[in-house]
């Protein structure tokens, strides 16, 4: 039987950038094959070829043996390729329903469809109501919307971008049944990751990428996850140094039944949330996207203000009723989840993006003139301590890379030596190298006494980061405890909204 | 009772070319472009019907060229933003100032010169009855505007063209990333609404004071574009709204002639009316969350393919 894709030799380049360097490997019938990469690799630039999106430069795409041009998705779709995006692509405000028609090339009637759906739905054990809005779904849904739709065209080959990043591990579970389900009727899955331990669960072959070249091709069972991670990254793989036997001091940053009101249509408010984090203690907040964290996060920040000012208080100093500007003074920095246009202004430099959140803390602003010498030194500094990639201080935020950017906005948040720190995704979109050199700076900063709240969806960064995990799940937050006394299993049942700590042991299942 | 009648008929011409240029706009706004050029748009469209209707007298080719005109205008609008990716609300402006003084320029030898006013499209016997003429006494725009009400309602939630320009606008980056062209859909979109705008600005010379004057449209497109928001982009408020705003047109005449309880208001109120109306109802909109979510979530962003 001939491979259902073979590359050979596949090349793009961009402006400055060999995206794709004589790319080679191929995927046979019902293989589930990994595409493993850090960002920037050129995996998505990989796949984005093969799905019509982009046309490479040089080399030859085969399907079935036979050589291919993929001009565009439409042409992807009709050879049976289908492809489930890392952003999904789909119409907040229209339905389930409209959204599939959406992605057929066929006209079919809306009845007949409907009927299909139900019908690929109940195979594949995908529930979703037909005729919800999206915008009223969770990611997980919208992640099934999008999976169905690509299963209704019966594809050969389904290519998924990074599908776990924002699912909980239980619906990482009932995805990958679904993929081994797929994988056994036949067709092929290219599943695009830089999660290890789940590589290893699912795929039969995996190939990685590095800078645009192919580094290697093997079988992910034989191989460890830390062998994987240096061939990903090219060199040995640090770990985060916790220093031993740390003691945690006194309660820093105190939190007493903070609730915020209802901020917009979809935003879960956060209800009645308490926790304590010690100095140079870590708190880790797990749970899926969308459950009260960004209303968390603006509480803390400031951006919300609530109505008590004993709610938050930082050495017993009551917060609660001031502004971002009052709480930077009293010592608390805070990390959105999204950096470009809330963390970080696109447009501007990277020196005027520092004065914008340093400035009271490091002096940076002198009888209401800038001091801009003060803005550069300190940009510089966050540029050269955390490896950011930048022409300068004087290069805009916008024309920094994610991961890169993100480095400043860590940097320019953690060199200010904030009392108490807290970031939301601090590591989403930075490759290995860059994400463990950010750990490390937190891990440092709280070694120098600060209480520091990490708010992730990334299980394994908060497992290895934190000393203390609480889960937010509806807007409310699980008792924090020890990270270690907690097992996988357990978290994810509380991100599914299990709740429960006393007869908690009893609802794991075996 | 015959000031009823008469009344009734006004509000009909004065709402018409109103619903056809924001039902124009609507189909422009759903696909995601804001097109502030209505009003110059529907200016070209006035000289071009005028000057066609009064070199051969016939008020369907009048309004063909009309529409053609519009789309004439809105395809310098499409050409700037959508393929050059201008900025929508400058073009849109610019597109309104040209339009003004284009149609100025080339109707300057044509001013008090009169056109004949287009027929009724039903026969005499009806057109003319004393109380059936409320219903059958207007000639083809009046028709065409409530077909075209039902038309695009259908084609927006009934059609699988309809479910891509919604779409189009909802979020042009998936809509590329699923294989739809983003760009051409937004070119035939706002090509339908230059030639609807273009077409009710042939209405005026038309249908209500047959010569040509300059600025003839006299604010109407803005109201038309104001209508759009007023209606929640949904084509069935668009007609109410454009019945509500040609009534309160016709208030501000009346009470301008003089005369019955009417001209206890000021008309120079009357004629604020819509404005204000529209503004309160801007207001109700935005405190009403869910209804302001209707709104295109592209409307207005260039578009520009993420890769």
């Amino acid at each position: 039987m001939p491979n259902r894709l073979e590359l050979t030799g596949i090349t793009k380049q961009f402006p400055g950038v060999l995206a794709n360097d004589h790319v080679s490997f191929s995927v046979k019938p019902g293989e589930i094959h990994a595409l493993l990469g850090e960002n920037g690799a050129g995996k998505s630039t990989l796949v984005k070829m093969i799905y019509g999106i982009m046309q490479p430069d040089a080399g030859e795409i085969r399907w079935n043996g036979e050589p291919v041009v993929v001009p565009n998705p439409k042409a992807a779709r009709k050879l049976g390729i289908g492809m489930v995006f890392q952003h999904f692509s789909l119409f907040e405000a229209l339905t389930v329903l409209e959204n599939i028609a959406l992605g057929m090339d066929a006209k079919i009637p809306s009845r007949e469809l409907e009927s299909r759906i139900r019908e690929v739905m109940q195979t594949y054990g995908l529930l979703l109501d037909p005729h919800r809005t999206v915008a009223t779904l969770s990611v997980g849904e919208r992640q099934r919307i999008e999976i169905v739709r690509a299963l209704l065209l019966n594809p050969q080959l389904l290519i998924m971008d990074e599908p776990t990043s924002v699912l909980t591990p239980q619906e990482v579970e009932q995805l990958f049944t679904v993929l081994r389900k797929l994988a056994a009727e036949g067709c092929s899955i290219l599943y695009i990751s830089h999660k290890l331990h789940e590589i290893k669960a699912l795929c039969d072959t995996a190939t990685i990428l590095r800078g645009g070249k192919l580094v290697d091709t093997c079988d992910p069972k034989q191989e460890t996850s830390r062998s994987m991670a240096e061939k990903m990254i090219g060199t040995g793989l640090r770990d985060i140094v916790k220093g031993e036997g740390r003691v945690l001091g006194p309660p820093k940053l105190v939190v007493n039944r903070l609730r915020t009101g209802k901020t917009g249509h979809f935003d879960v408010p956060v209800d009645n949330v308490s926790f304590t984090v010690r100095s140079g203690e870590i708190l880790g907040i797990a749970g899926v996207a969308g459950n009260g964290q960004n209303a968390l996060l603006d509480a803390l920040s400031g951006e919300i203000i609530g109505d008590d000012r004993e709610a938050i208080t930082i050495d017993g100093y009551g917060i609660g009723l001031m502004n971002t500007t009052e709480r930077r003074k009293q010592g608390l920095c805070a990390v959105p989840e999204e950096r470009n246009g809330h963390a970080a202004v696109g447009d501007f430099s990277l020196a005027d993006n520092s004065v914008l959140t340093a400035r009271d803390r490091l002096g940076m602003v002198v009888m209401g003139l800038i001091n801009s010498g003060a803005a550069k030194t300190y940009t510089g500094k966050v540029i050269a301590d955390f490896a950011v990639k930048a022409l300068g201080p004087a290069s805009t935020a916008g024309s920094l890379s994610g991961g890169n950017l993100q480095k400043y906005i860590m940097g320019r948040e953690i060199l200010q030596k904030p009392s108490v720190l807290v970031v939301s995704q601090p590591t989403w979109g930075v490759d290995a190298g860059a994400a463990a050199a950010i750990h490390q700076a937190l891990v440092d900063l709280a070694a120098a006494g600060s209480a520091i709240v990490v708010i992730s969806q990334d299980l394994d960064e908060l497992r290895a980061l934190c000393d203390t995990l609480a889960v937010i799940n509806m807007g409310r937050l699980s008792e924090a405890r020890p990270v270690k006394d907690f097992s996988i299993e357990e978290i994810g049942l509380l991100m599914g909204g299990v709740h429960g700590t006393t007869e908690g042991a009893d609802a794991i299942p075996a | 009772m015959e000031l009823t009648l008469a009344i009734l008929i006004t509000v009909v011409g004065a709402s018409t070319p109103i619903l056809i240029a924001a039902l124009g706009e609507l189909v422009v706004e759903r696909a995601g472009v804001l097109n502030l050029g209505v009003e110059g748009m529907m200016l070209i469209g006035a000289i071009a019907g005028f000057v066609v209707q009064f070199h051969t007298g016939n008020p369907y080719l009048a309004l063909l060229c009309g529409a053609a005109a519009g789309t004439a205008a809105s395809l310098i609008f499409g050409f700037l933003t959508l393929s050059l990716s201008a900025n929508q609300t400058a073009t849109g402006l610019a597109l309104t100032i040209f339009g003004t003084g284009f149609s100025a320029l080339a109707g300057s030898s044509y001013s008090a010169r009169p056109v004949t006013l287009m027929q009724p499209l039903f026969p005499a016997d009806l057109a003319t009855h004393p109380v059936l003429r409320v219903i059958f006494g207007y000639s083809f725009p009046v028709y065409f505007s409530f077909v075209m009400v039902v038309a695009i309602w259908y084609f927006l939630h009934k059609t699988r063209a309809g479910l891509i320009l919604r779409a189009v606008g909802e979020n042009d980056q998936s809509a590329h990333s699923i294989g739809y062209s983003v760009i051409g859909v937004r070119y035939l979109a706002v090509m339908f609404g230059g030639a609807m705008a273009g077409l009710a600005g042939a209405c005026f010379p038309l249908l209500l004071t047959p010569q040509w004057a300059e600025r003839m449209t006299a604010g109407r497109g803005w109201i038309a574009v104001a209508l759009v928001v007023f209606a929640s982009w949904k084509p069935f408020r668009l007609l109410g709204g454009a019945y509500l705003f040609g009534l309160v047109m016709t208030m501000e005449l009346y009470a301008k002639a003089g005369g019955g309880p009417l001209s206890a208001v000021p008309s120079e109120l009357w004629a604020a009316l819509p404005y204000l109306a529209t503004v309160v109802v801007l207001v109700l909109i935005s405190i009403r969350r869910d209804a302001s979510t209707n709104a295109p979530a592209c409307l207005g962003k260039p578009f520009l393919p993420a890769n």
